[in-house]
């Protein structure tokens, strides 16, 4: 499993009820079905990866996170996790908005796009960047709303939510974002994962 | 007929209070299961079927000699697996395979009820089949499963019986029947009702029967279970058996001749009446009403598990509509998965070799009976 997914496993207490927007396969589903007794339920836009969880026995209805958080009731979910696609959105700050009105925390991880690769890519190459973690070209790429992790922390006070931790993934290792380190982990992470609260 | 004197009947004897207010007694349920029941019965599903189904879900009808409605769906090894779950589908009360309905004789007159039978709902429906449980000493159903006017029957029934069913599977249906659906249903009456043959629904005292409404009834909803592109793609503007136009009346187009024999071959097993009463009922089915304008009320007791299935090109009961029941079980925190397949086979992809649909079916149902 993706060391992302056991990170947000590792943040999540036992015997709650998660909601995991974008689920995908259902892999970190399964894993926190499996290993924290969690009550888990999943939202994905692609037909084909809803019957693969299906097929898990997972409880996934398709749908779009945009326009289908609506129909949860405020505080339904102890977590609502959103893996990767905050930037896939027509309206972040919506999205984030809805995460913490239908979840009592949300986990958000979000691909750096403040990591040395991409500032090199741009700056040498003069090409918009392409990475392991941002693999398509800008004009096929989902990603409409690209942020650092600086920007993710800024952006917390913009629009008024609390941070209640901020983890760094670079190279597979896990670390704590704090003020001071906040430049070098906005420079050599991968991906920021962050447990939010309102 | 007398192949119909074969079919297994349950009479049941509890007095059954219509929504019409109505209460009939001492009625017949025809039935017909698949499987069998395991010890612990705990492996039965009951399915519902649509409006012109009957109980004969799979393996062939021995009546019309076809293959059962749900015969892509329903058997060993295949989504519903007969190897390991014990089916049971019952005839509508109001239908006319043995169950209670319009055909039937009047005890207290001696003549064949016709329009004297009592309008019955979706509601009546569920209530009389619930019997079944009963009969076979089934405590809980491990699931509950139809499409269409069977979807219909499975969300009245898991309301009605919230303790009664572990898993419910609604498909390509609605909560509350749509305008656009009762003018459909409408049509078709009405072309019964101007048969002259019809006589008031007197017309089996007379030994006529009302072929040329019913058949134009079945025509037009026929067309209504397809899709614009199902149709194109299959007929397109090809003709039937000649070169060229014949500036006439004909079947010219093979469209024409589909639907003439569709008509045709349903006056041949269905009854004009029974089809009244059916369509009648679905047009009434709102479950949004009945709980006072909150769908999410009618599944408040149940703990059952959901999963609701739609198809992309479902006009007649959209995949809006089959969300609508999803957002209720979702604002109450019900246990629910939705999909919607993608087919261009229409309302009727659920009764057809969809292999998306079908695979979901069995994935969802197997994995749910693993689990329970």
């Amino acid at each position: 499993m993706k060391t992302e997914y056991k990170i947000i496993v590792d943040l999540i207490e036992e015997n709650t009820r998660v909601l995991d927007v974008g689920c995908d396969d259902g892999t970190l589903m399964e894993s926190l079905k499996k290993n924290k007794n969690i009550d888990a339920r999943g939202i994905e836009i692609s037909k084909d990866k809803v019957q693969t969880c299906v097929s898990k026995g997972l409880t996934v209805i398709e749908g779009n996170a945009e326009l289908d958080l609506k129909q949860f009731p405020n505080d339904s979910f102890d977590y609502v996790v959103l893996g990767q696609t905050l930037q896939a959105f027509v309206n972040p700050e919506i999205v984030i908005k809805e995460l913490l009105r239908v979840g009592k925390k949300a986990i958000i991880t979000i691909p750096n796009f403040g990591h040395w690769k991409v500032r090199i890519n741009l700056l040498i190459k003069g090409t918009m960047p392409i990475t392991e973690s941002l693999p398509n070209d800008w004009y096929n790429t989902p990603n409409i709303h690209m942020c650092t992790i600086k920007d993710f922390v800024k952006f917390s006070k913009i629009i008024n939510f609390k941070i209640f931790k901020s983890l760094a993934l670079t190279n597979k290792n896990i670390s704590n974002i704090n003020n001071s380190n906040l430049f070098y982990k906005n420079l050599f992470a991968e991906l920021g994962i962050f447990l939010i609260e309102k | 007929m007398n192949i119909k004197e074969n079919i297994k009947t349950l009479v049941i004897k509890k007095r059954l209070k219509l929504d019409c207010g109505k209460t009939i007694n001492n009625f017949p349920l025809a039935y017909e299961t698949y499987g069998s029941l395991n010890k612990n019965k705990d492996n039965a599903i009951l399915v519902f079927h649509a409006l012109t189904g009957d109980q004969f879900v799979t393996g062939i009808n021995p009546v019309t000699k076809k293959d059962g409605w749900w015969s892509y769906a329903v058997g060993p090894n295949k989504s519903i697996d007969t190897n390991k779950y014990f089916v049971i589908c019952a005839n509508v009360i109001g239908g006319c395979m043995g169950s209670f309905g319009p055909s039937h004789k009047n005890p207290d007159t001696n003549k064949i009820y016709g329009t004297d039978f009592p309008v019955i709902t979706i509601n009546d429906m569920v209530n009389a089949q619930v019997n079944l449980l009963d009969h076979f000493d089934i405590k809980k159903l491990f699931s509950i499963v139809g499409g269409s006017m069977g979807g219909m029957q499975v969300l009245q029934f898991i309301s009605n019986f919230p303790d009664k069913a572990s898993t419910v599977v609604p498909i390509a249906c609605t909560s509350s029947h749509s305008a656009q659906n009762i003018a459909f249903n409408e049509l078709g009456r009405q072309a019964i009702a101007s048969d002259h043959n019809w006589s008031d629904g007197k017309y089996l005292s007379n030994n006529t029967l009302p072929d040329k409404g019913l058949s134009v009834a079945r025509m037009a909803a026929h067309i209504t279970y397809l899709s614009k592109k199902g149709l194109q793609e299959k007929f397109g503007r090809k003709l039937q058996e000649r070169d060229a136009l014949k500036f006439g009346f004909d079947a010219d187009f093979q469209i024409e001749s589909y639907l003439r024999y569709q008509g045709s071959v349903f006056v041949d097993r269905f009854d004009a009446n029974s089809y009244l009463y059916i369509t009648r009922a679905m047009d009434y089915f709102d479950l949004v009403k009945q709980f006072d304008g909150n769908l999410s009320n009618a599944f408040k007791k149940t703990k059952a598990k959901f999963f609701v299935i739609s198809f992309t090109s479902d006009w007649l009961y959209p995949t809006q509509e089959n969300k609508d029941i999803v957002i209720a079980l979702n604002a109450i925190g019900a246990d629910v998965g939705f999909v919607e397949i993608k087919s261009d086979k229409g309302h009727d992809s659920f009764l057809l070799d969809v292999p998306d649909f079908l695979k979901t079916l069995k994935n969802f149902l197997d994995k749910s009976y693993s689990e329970r």
